[in-house]
């Protein structure tokens, strides 16, 4: 122990398998609920599943290219960025995301 | 003064046409009569290549509805083949013993497709593909699937085979020659038309001599010369047209390969005429519609008392109506002593142009792939002026390089001389249309197209006509703003539409990658427009893609501000019992959930249950045998009734059951947007009726049928569909209108929205003015249905479908 605030660590959360392609899961790690998303590619981002908008669950928005649209009103939140697309601002904390031996793994801080 | 009798036998294109001309210049020169041998109207045959391929219905390609005749005063016999001509008498008499007198007589016939007497060419199977019976027998085959065998790789047979692809069935083309269309291609275009459709999916096989059909009951195959033989479940001979001159030999008219006549379109007897595919001037048969339609107007103009015109033969050009195939060739491109030539190609484009010139003069000319400077080169042809040795060297880049204009279709069309044809079909000049435009003050392309009638046959030369409306406006001439479905691509709703059907796209990826979408998987907005496309175009294949679904449709409930979901089973009519309340009021205690509300669509709303819950709410609302209401859905949401006869002292039907049995019918289907029913039993109107996307009032002799109404963002009464007399008319109604919907509406387009951009007439002709095609929609909706009507959330209380969408994740502790 260091005795840093900021240490951080990776969590395992799931496996790739549980995470639909063009879709996402939803997942509360350490009380918090995050969203983890797949795209088409495979690519796979982790963010707070808290639109800047209205706080809709980005996790039900459709997902396409390396965006998710909010279900409630239609933000188009950047996966690898969790910045507002389009002419919208606003921004999410996003997630370092580590894929090994088929799991999901969480970088979040303590 | 007694009017002279005009009698025409055949009703197709050339004939309409004359009346046409004739009507126009001398409305009260003739009683006239129609003998049909076809039962229906006059109808643009050229386009029945999109309706075999499911891109247009027989509605878009009908030229003179029923009214039509009505409105001009003209008896018209359908499906009356005239079987004799009485030329003494002055009388035609047909096969239903119909005798009628002629002052003068105008045959119009057509032709026969020409079988090949080919051992087993008599066998059920065997089609041909000339009218509207021939698409339709074709389209019923395809329905079970199997391959068709096409016996010609000319212009016709290609198109069918192009149409039976795009329906579905496996498609071999058998063509005598070595390369494809040869009276209208050179080998090369050829080679890479054949490319193009191999492509697609036909198995195009050419320099192949058919030797037999083979089958003992009916059609099961063919044998070709060299020994192969190749499975088939239908044949269709597309190898050529013969005039149709028999009842004229029959006259004692002077007949050669068809109806000899001068060039007024008198045949050996002056007082019979004839224009069409049976004629035949100076040695010539025509087929294509451009000269036909030249003949018609000669011969109306003749008839109306105008004897100084006349009918020369001129070149033809052709173009293929496949849809993505670009083709163009016209005049003589056949190598010869003192002829050379000028060819361009872009292996990497698919392009290849060849022009063809003698002396100095262009006299032919193929074009592949990129076709729109067909129109300029066929005008140098007709004109037949010399092409300068300076301007040879750009001649193939057309217009735009002569004399180094701009590269932009308004150039372009500015570049073409006064009498350069625009539009083939009609035979319509650029000055026509500019003098049009000017005299009438036309401002959009439906006004050049009433005026003129240019762009109103094949539609090719739309483009061109625009260009001409910009050029001539300048600003003043707004193009018609597309609205493309979305940033991801630049085609607009109906273009996507059409070509799902047409190419045979059946997944989202397919449609993104052949129709070029900008974007590797699309957008919110696409992709459940595509989805529901495809659904609605393919019921019985289409996988449903939960992914491009809004997650209300994906989870089957409504998600609210709070991420928690609204809960609504369907209550048939807006009718419940004890035991479904009992059932409602336990789910709601034992699942905690906070709030419970009427809806305005008389059923009961759950709101605030967690996702994870949902699945046991479903499953205790299934057992006391409730299903989803789709209150979240582009679907059938609610039909709202009254109590009707059962009930009610003022009631005249059973608007409950009616309601019910609506509901029942239409349950589970998606729709472009989302479809509000209601039904009340007397004009009193308790249900609301008359603001619903399909209403029905009740009345003492009947059901009034509406549609098109609107109680949301915009406040709009119903329009009146019809009135029918019985409940099972109500229903077929109903449905073939919500199938018409779904087949033509934009995705997130309200009925309203939908039939006011296609016309309220137009949807009570589809449906109302044509039984044929009433029943038809009524026959694919109850089919599509067949497939819809699951109950979604069954599916999910079971944990089969998408369990991972309401099992929650286990969480990650400190």
């Amino acid at each position: 122990m260091d005795g840093s605030a900021s240490m951080e660590r990776w969590v395992d959360v799931c496996a790739l398998a549980d995470v639909p392609v063009r879709g996402a899961r939803r997942i509360r790690i350490f009380g918090h609920e995050v969203a983890v998303f797949r795209t088409s590619n495979d690519a796979v981002y982790a963010l707070d599943n808290q639109c800047p908008h209205k706080g809709g669950p980005l996790s039900e928005g459709i997902v396409h290219d390396e965006g998710v649209t909010c279900p409630l009103h239609g933000l188009i939140m950047h996966l690898p960025t969790g910045r507002a697309l389009g002419a919208e601002t606003g921004c999410v904390k996003t997630y370092g995301v580590r894929i090994e031996d088929k799991r999901v793994s969480v970088r979040v801080g303590i | 003064m007694t009017r002279k009798s005009l009698v025409v036998i055949g009703n197709g294109m050339a004939p309409g046409r004359v009346l046409e001309t004739l009507i126009e210049v001398a409305p009260d020169a003739y009683d006239i009569t129609i003998f049909n041998a076809e039962s229906r109207v006059n109808y643009n045959r050229i386009m029945l290549s999109p309706v075999l391929s499911g891109e247009q219905t027989f509605d878009d390609i009908i030229i003179h509805g029923d009214g039509w005749y009505v409105e001009h005063g003209i008896t018209l016999y359908k499906g009356h083949k005239v079987v004799a001509i009485d030329r003494a008498a002055k009388t035609v008499t047909s096969e239903h013993g119909e005798t009628v007198s002629y002052d003068k007589l105008l045959i119009a016939t057509g032709s026969n497709p020409f079988i090949i007497p080919l051992p087993g060419h008599d066998l059920p199977g065997v089609l041909t593909y000339r009218d509207l019976d021939d698409v339709n027998a074709m389209m019923i085959a395809a329905r079970s699937g199997g391959r068709a065998v096409v016996i010609g790789g000319g212009l016709l047979g290609l198109e069918a085979a192009a149409g039976l692809l795009a329906q579905g069935m496996d498609v071999t083309v058998l063509h005598i020659m070595p390369t494809l269309m040869e009276r209208q291609l050179d080998p090369s275009a050829g080679y890479l038309l054949q490319k193009e459709l191999a492509g697609r999916g036909i198995d195009i096989r050419t320099s192949a001599n058919t030797k037999e059909i083979l089958g003992g009951s009916k059609v099961e195959g063919v044998l070709l010369d060299d020994g192969t033989e190749i499975a088939a479940d239908i044949i269709v001979m597309a190898v050529g047209i013969r005039p149709n001159h028999w009842l004229a030999k029959e006259a004692g008219l002077d007949v050669g390969r068809g109806i000899k006549v001068d060039g007024t379109m008198q045949t050996s007897d002056p007082d019979i005429y004839s224009v069409g595919e049976c004629v035949e001037f100076e040695g010539n048969c025509y087929g294509l519609v451009a000269p036909l339609y030249e003949q018609a107007r000669v011969c109306g103009l003749t008839l109306a008392g105008e004897r100084s015109h006349a009918f020369v033969h001129t070149e033809t050009s052709t173009k293929l109506k496949v849809t993505g195939v670009n083709l163009f060739s016209g005049g003589d491109f056949a190598e010869a002593d003192g002829r050379e030539e000028i060819v361009f190609r872009d292996a990497a484009r698919g392009v290849y142009k060849r022009l063809v010139l003698e002396e100095d003069r262009l006299v032919g000319a193929v074009l592949y792939g990129d076709t729109a400077d067909g129109a300029w080169f066929f005008q140098q042809i007709r004109e037949g002026a010399a092409i300068a040795p300076d301007a040879r060297d750009t001649l193939i880049f057309g217009p735009t390089f002569m004399g180094g204009a701009p590269l932009d279709p308004m150039a372009a069309v500015a570049a073409l001389p006064d009498d350069s044809e625009i539009c083939g079909c009609n035979g319509i000049s650029k000055g026509k249309i500019l003098a049009a435009i000017d005299k009438e003050g036309l401002k959009d392309l439906e006004g050049v197209r009433t005026c003129t009638k240019a762009s109103s046959s094949c539609g090719s030369c739309t483009g061109l006509v625009e260009s001409l409306l910009a050029f001539k406006l300048g600003a003043a001439f707004a193009a018609p703003a597309k609205k493309t479905v979305c940033g991801c691509t630049d085609l607009a709703h109906d273009e996507v539409r059409r070509l799902i059907v047409s190419l045979s796209l059946k997944s989202i990826p397919a449609v993104m990658q052949e129709l070029g979408w900008k974007t590797s998987c699309g957008c919110a907005k696409c992709r459940p427009a595509l989805n529901f496309y495809l659904l609605a175009s393919w019921p019985v294949e289409y996988v449903d893609d939960g992914q491009s679904r809004f997650i209300n449709e994906r989870v089957h409930a409504n998600i609210q501000k709070d991420g928690t979901y609204s809960v609504v089973p369907r209550a048939w009519g807006g009718m419940t019992t004890a035991a479904e309340l009992r059932a409602i009021a336990d789910v709601i205690d034992k699942f905690q959930i906070p709030a419970v509300k009427y809806t305005g669509g008389q059923r009961l709303d759950m709101l605030g249950v967690r996702k994870q819950d949902l699945p046991g709410v479903w499953a205790d609302l299934n057992a006391a045998g409730m299903v989803s209401g789709h209150a979240y859905g582009k679907s059938l949401r609610t039909v709202k009734t009254c109590v009707g006869t059962e009930w009610c002292r003022f009631g005249t039907q059973d608007s409950t059951g009616l309601g019910i049995k609506l509901e029942k019918m239409m349950w589970g289907s998606w729709t472009p947007h989302k479809v509000k029913l209601g039904v009340s039993g007397c004009p009193r109107n308790c249900a609301e009726a008359t603001c619903k996307d399909i209403g029905v009032i009740c009345v003492d002799s009947g059901y009034e049928l509406h549609f098109g109404g609107a109680a949301g963002m915009e406040i709009k009464g119903t329009e009146i569909l019809c009135k029918v007399a019985s409940e099972g008319e109500a229903l077929e109604y109903c449905a073939a209108l919500l199938q018409l919907y779904r087949e033509q509406g934009f995705y997130l387009e309200r009925i309203y929205r939908w039939s006011a951009r296609v016309g309220l007439d137009k949807v009570r002709e589809q449906i109302v003015g044509d039984d044929g095609n009433r029943a038809a929609l009524y026959a694919r909706f109850l089919h599509a249905q067949s497939f819809a009507q699951t109950d979604p959330w069954a599916e999910r209380a079971s944990g089969r479908v998408d369990a991972h969408e309401f099992r929650e994740l286990a969480p990650v502790e400190g």
